[in-house]
């Protein structure tokens, strides 16, 4: 017995073991739904995106206030929806007066309860009932345990749902664990019994549903007697929908129990939406197949999934079919006899039909269907088409890319339907608010540009009467979102015709709800359209003014926050709009505290810099001993909001150096340069941001003098602040005010972190290397001691140590050289040559580039190792696959055979090259380049005839990227050498019998003659008769190609007396106008182009006049085309060569061009 | 090649051409392409000094008179439009 208990002890807890054996045995667990679920947008939503489908906001307040009718301009409907408005609040408030009431005495119950396990006698009939079911039939229980809770959350209704059930279920929705799901639910509502073995049923009942589905359940229970535990979001999915009394029926045994009537005054906690779903289908429990078959019931009832249809009567198939679809889609789904129907039901099927074939459908489908609707949006009318795709949007399954093509639709609709929209408005709103506060950028931009559209169709007065009521709702996310909603309002209909409005609600003298979102909306509005506010600045900042003296604290916070918007929209213009509100602001830092004075002192970091520099300096004055005494604020936004108006403040003109290093910088240092602050990664940002801007005034020696010493802390990530903050200032500032003591001691500390670094890290790195090079050649005295450091860091145990060290070789280099100690460097150079058998790519890479880096500094001459020695070991790490070491060795390559070839015989430059072509097949641009550059400079060193062999055999790879790429070396040797070495060589290539070859030597000589340019002039007479013969190839490409090279000639030849030869050309490239493949026609235009260039714009107008009035239309447009950019190119010119056509004229009109036709 | 590139690579090219003045299409008529070049010929003898004063010297006008004259000319430089009958 002892020993068992002791084994009990140390294995997992019951649940997890019971869990793990349901798991084993599952058959039908779906391994993509984890996936299919992040696809959702309401499964990434924050608990705060997730209110809006808590808030019932159909019910009361959206309802439509022009329901009546749209003749009385929506003064009765305003009227309406108010009193809904103020009726649902006091709803809310007495229901939660009730539950207040509610949770006390069941606080008192369950001390009763405390002592015996045994439930009141009200709350016992469904726990004992469970208590038969659970051993008797244990495989049923999970189900039964589905079906109780969710029997009686159907006849639930909104009502629960009071904002404080809704905080408390925020918290587990996140939770991803199931098995201490629950137990921490209970936990959160902090006042059910946990011993209780009543609590424990709600408990059993999601366990087990979720074990049996992987999809989270997120229905919402609600035992009678309990305080109800919400498990997250209703989810409709095939595994967790409601079971229908006849599913139960065939699932339980028909004896040993009784349905118990729910206790009198339960509702259950269904949302309303789902009850407007299921409207939509006579079954109640959305779509299923199993209805006439037994077997696929006990199919469905194990949850195996029923077969989806991807052909839909009428719509075709589609890209995929949810489950969910079925539900809103049930009315096409099955073939109906459509002579039955009415016109109106014809209607809506048809806008089904479209809606599915746009949000299922495959591209061309949706495209279509897309189009339809908007066509006949008018047709179909606002009503049926709103009722159709609103539903849909407010799905929970609902994935990205399903809501942007309906928020497409509605977009599209607005437009087409225009006032017709007014009824809908704000059915709309509701769905598409919560838009604007979605995480994703587009969807804000989507949610922006519908409430946009729709403000410009409703009208301003419409948009303010439906939106009016949302001001003051109960529930803060409604106000949030309507608040941004109306600053797109504003943006839409202009500031102006807003103001009055918000005038008045800022003003509201009935709920500080409603001033609170009017500054909101003046809040948004600064940040949408930034500068777009400073013609009305003056105006929205007397709006809000007055909040910063409201009564309610929470007003006041937004009131300042609304003014560092408009502060921060408006800089650096607009200080005297703000006139008004400074002083309250000044005062109102010195009687606030916690949030609110961090929102004043936020206003005053925005306002500051936009003051007149005398007045910055006094208002500073003002703020500073706030601030001063707020640096030892614990609150780390407040740590955050002080450190940035520090910053604002020393920014700004009127703050003397002198004031900063006497008045804040002690202060500051005390407060914040500190080991902690390194730790958290956002105040280290906050941190040195505005310790380096204080150096902007305050001086590089003033800083790195305070914090020098602290290189050498035995923090590490407290080093690394003060690195970065000293490489900052010293990078912006230089190191010249820094004195001799100062100059000890911070090389000393660099060295010192830098050897001690534990993770290898970039900031040292660039530190030393800023510091070093800030100093130049001051830092003379410690190079040995530095160099030193590196070498012996060269040889350390770790890769990146020495990849480290190597990359710091490469920054110091230059220093070295300008202190003269050379034979550092050479030193250094052939440590690093040694090292070249590194086999870290990384650290190879930087061993490479640091090598190169001497070598750039020292040069070929003086380098040591010397560059016969280098290059051939070279050669084989070319061949290493890495892209650094591929870049790194290239770059060294190029610039020996730039500058210092002829150390290295032939031999093994032509070793080189075939390792270059390689090279070519890079992905990086920068390392084709690199290699196509270098050879043209070993062709230059070895004289062009082994390179280009080389380059033109690799013309006959199969790969394209090197075919090309050998192409442009070709070019780059021809340009290097001189063009008739490299002509004849490709002249004579052309003449292979193969196309890629061919094509590679066009390639080649359109580059060439690009390159060269007017040289051109010399070789056309040679490349003639190829470019006959490629201009009346078969193959397009060839005269794609060969017409590029005609536009390279003709450019390159213009003025210098080819006509002849390039009237030839035009004649052979003129027919190949009507070609169609893009590529090749843009290759034709342009070569005309050029022609118009060399021959001059008459002869191309000479050739165009043949077919602008052609009788075949394609051949009109083609010539027109041609016309046009003749036309536009060089439209004076042709006034002398257009035809005379007098003959024309007419009794009408006369066509004699008289002014030319004088003459003296 | 692809239908993407069919579709932009010319048409963007001939719409920005089609932006400015002058410029034609398949079925301009020939009034309105005549139009067209007499304006062009009146642009360019106000924009050319040399042609503008050698009209002058074969007009006996001034050079100013000529070039008034060039730019009144401007508009409908070949007689009114024809009638639309024909289409």
């Amino acid at each position: 017995m002892e020993e068992e208990s002791l084994a009990n002890r140390i294995t997992a807890p019951k649940e997890i073991l019971d869990e793990f054996a349901e798991m084993a045995e599952e058959e039908n667990v779906d391994p993509f739904a984890e996936t299919k679920l992040k696809n959702q947008i309401a499964h990434r939503e924050s608990d705060y995106q997730k209110r809006r489908h808590l808030i019932n906001r159909e019910v009361g307040v959206s309802s439509d206030p022009f329901n009546q009718g749209e003749g009385e301009e929506g003064e009765s409907g305003y009227q309406l929806a108010m009193r809904l408005n103020h009726l649902e609040r006091e709803e809310q408030r007495v229901k939660r007066l009730i539950e207040q009431k509610q949770q006390a005495d069941e606080d008192e119950d369950k001390m009763k309860l405390d002592g015996d396990k045994t439930p009141p006698a009200t709350a016992r009939a469904p726990a004992s009932e469970e208590m038969e079911v659970e051993p008797a039939v244990p495989k049923k229980k999970r189900r039964w345990d589905i079906a109780e809770p969710k029997d009686d959350t159907k006849k639930a209704d909104s009502g629960e749902w009071s904002e404080q059930a809704l905080e408390e279920a925020a918290a587990p929705k996140k939770r991803r664990s199931r098995w201490d799901a629950t137990p921490a639910d209970v936990a959160a509502t902090g006042d059910a019994p946990k011993k209780s073995r009543w609590d424990q049923a709600p408990t059993a009942g999601p366990v087990s549903i979720i074990t049996t589905t992987p999809i989270s359940f997120t229905g919402t229970m609600a035992v009678p007697g309990a305080p109800f535990i919400l498990t997250g979001n209703v989810d409709v999915d095939k595994h967790n929908r409601y079971l229908t009394d006849d599913e139960l029926d065939a699932v339980l045994p028909s004896t040993g129990y009784v349905i118990v009537t729910p206790p009198e005054g339960y509702v259950s906690a269904q949302p309303a939406r789902r009850l407007a779903a299921s409207t939509l289908t006579p079954m109640q429990t959305g779509f299923h197949m199993q209805e006439d078959s037994d077997a696929a019931a006990a199919a469905a009832a194990a949850g195996l999934a029923p077969e989806l249809p991807t052909e839909i009567p009428g719509v075709g198939s589609l890209a995929f079919f949810k489950q969910e679809d079925a539900t809103y889609f049930s009315k096409i789904l099955k073939e109906e006899d459509e002579s039955e129907l009415s016109v109106d039901e014809l209607k809506e099927r048809k806008i089904m039909r479209l809606l599915l074939k746009i949000k299922n459908g495959t591209p061309p489908v949706r495209k279509t269907a897309l189009r339809q609707i908007t066509d006949k949006a008018r047709e179909f009318g606002a009503g049926p088409l709103f009722d159709k795709i609103l539903p849909l949007l407010m799905e929970r399954t609902l994935e990205d890319q399903e809501r942007h093509l309906l928020v497409k639709v509605i977009d599209r609709v607005l437009y087409k339907l225009d006032d017709l929209v007014r009824p809908y408005v704000h059915k709309i709103l509701v769905v598409i608010e919560p838009l604007l506060i979605d995480e994703d950028y587009y969807a804000r931009v989507e949610g922006r540009e519908i409430i946009s559209n729709l403000s410009k169709a409703a009208g301003l007065a419409h948009m303010i009467s439906t939106m009016r009521p949302d001001i003051d709702h109960v529930d803060e996310y409604v106000r949030n979102t309507t608040a941004r909603a109306f600053s797109v309002v504003a943006s839409a209909l202009g500031i102006p015709s807003l103001l009055p409005f918000l005038k008045a609600v800022c003003r509201s003298k009935k709920s500080w709800q409603a001033r609170h979102t009017g500054i909101r909306i003046v809040q948004q509005i600064a940040i949408m359209m930034g500068c777009a506010v400073l013609p009305h600045l003056r105006n929205l900042v007397d709006c809000i003014a007055h909040g910063l003296q409201d009564e309610q604290q929470k007003v006041r916070t937004m009131t300042a926050l609304g003014l560092a918007a408009l502060a921060e929209a408006a800089a650096p213009y607009g200080i005297e709009s703000f006139d008004n509100v400074l002083k309250p602001l000044w005062i109102g830092i010195r009687q606030h505290r916690g949030k609110a004075l961090a929102a004043f002192l936020k206003a005053i970091g925005f306002i500051i810099p936009l003051m007149d520099p005398e007045y910055a300096s006094y208002y500073t004055k003002e703020v500073t001993v706030i601030l001063i005494r707020e640096f030892q604020s614990s609150d780390e936004e407040m740590k955050k909001i002080v450190l940035k108006v520090v910053k604002q403040c020393a920014a700004t003109e009127g703050v003397t150096p002198q004031y900063i290093k006497e008045d804040i910088l002690p202060e500051f240092f005390k407060a914040f340069w500190v080991r902690r602050m390194a730790l958290d990664r956002r105040n280290y940002k906050q941190v040195v941001e505005t310790t380096v801007e204080l150096a902007q005034k305050a001086g590089v020696s003033e800083i790195v003098g305070r914090i020098v010493n602290d290189l050498k802390d035995e923090s590490e990530p407290y080093r690394k602040m003060v690195m970065e903050t000293i490489t900052k200032v010293v990078a912006s500032l230089g190191a010249s005010d820094i004195d001799e003591r100062l100059e000890v001691r911070l090389i000393d500390g660099i060295i010192y972190s830098f050897q001690e670094q534990t993770t290898e890290d970039q900031v040292m790195l660039d530190g030393f290397g800023t510091v070093v090079n800030a100093f130049g050649i001051r830092v003379k005295p410690y190079l040995t001691q530095i160099v030193s450091t590196i070498l012996w860091r060269l040889n350390n145990k770790s890769a990146k140590v020495r990849q480290q060290a190597a990359d710091l070789t490469s920054r110091l280099a230059v220093v070295i050289k300008q202190c003269g100690e050379d034979q550092l460097l050479s030193k250094l150079g052939v440590v690093l040559f040694e090292q070249l058998g590194e086999e870290y790519p990384d650290t190879l890479g930087s061993i490479i580039a640091a090598e190169g880096a001497i070598a750039n500094v020292v040069g070929m001459t003086q380098m040591q190792p010397p560059v016969k020695d280098l290059l051939p070991r070279m050669t084989p790490i070319l061949r290493n696959r890495h892209e650094k070491v591929q870049e790194a060795s290239i770059n060294l390559i190029g610039r020996i055979a730039d500058r210092g070839a002829e150390y290295v015989p032939a031999r093994e430059w032509m070793r080189i090259c075939f390792e270059l072509l390689d090279l070519l097949r890079a992905h990086k641009k920068g390392i084709r380049r690199a290699a196509v550059n270098s050879f043209g400079y070993i062709a230059k060193s070895l004289g062009p005839q082994d390179v280009l062999s080389v380059l033109l055999t690799n013309l006959r790879v199969q790969e394209r990227q090197s075919r090309v790429c050998s192409a442009v070396a070709i070019a780059i040797v021809a340009e290097t050498c001189g063009p008739f070495t490299c002509i004849p060589a490709i002249l004579s290539e052309y003449r292979t019998a193969e196309l890629n070859v061919r094509t590679g030597c066009l390639k080649a000589l359109s580059f060439v003659f690009e390159y060269v340019g007017p040289q051109s002039a010399f070789y056309v007479d040679s490349v003639v008769t190829l470019l006959e013969d490629a201009l009346t190839d078969r193959d397009l490409v060839h005269r794609q190609t060969a017409s590029t090279i005609v536009k390279h000639i003709a450019l390159g030849v213009a003025g210098l007396g080819c006509e002849d030869s390039m009237m030839h050309l035009l004649n052979l490239v003129w027919p190949n106008c009507f070609e169609t493949s893009p590529h090749v026609i843009g290759a034709v235009m342009d070569a005309v182009e050029a022609m118009r260039v060399t021959l001059g714009p008459g002869v191309l107008l000479n050739y165009t006049l043949q077919g602008l009035f052609h009788p075949a239309r394609k051949v009109r447009e083609v010539y027109w085309r041609v016309y046009n950019a003749l036309y536009l190119g060089a439209a004076h010119s042709l006034v002398p060569f257009y035809p005379d056509l007098s003959e024309l004229s007419d009794d009408r009109n006369v066509y004699d061009r008289h002014p030319l036709q004088m003459f003296i | 090649m692809s239908s993407e590139l069919r579709y932009t690579a010319t048409t963007q090219t001939e719409h920005l051409h089609a932006r400015y003045t002058g410029t034609g299409h398949a079925d301009v008529t020939k009034y309105e392409w005549l139009t067209h070049q007499h304006r062009d010929t009146c642009a360019t003898i106000i924009g050319q000094p040399t042609l503008a004063s050698y009209l002058a010297i074969a007009d006996g006008e001034s050079i100013g008179r000529i070039k008034f004259e060039m730019t009144e000319r401007m508009l409908q430089p070949c007689g009114p439009p024809p009638a639309k009958d024909d289409d």
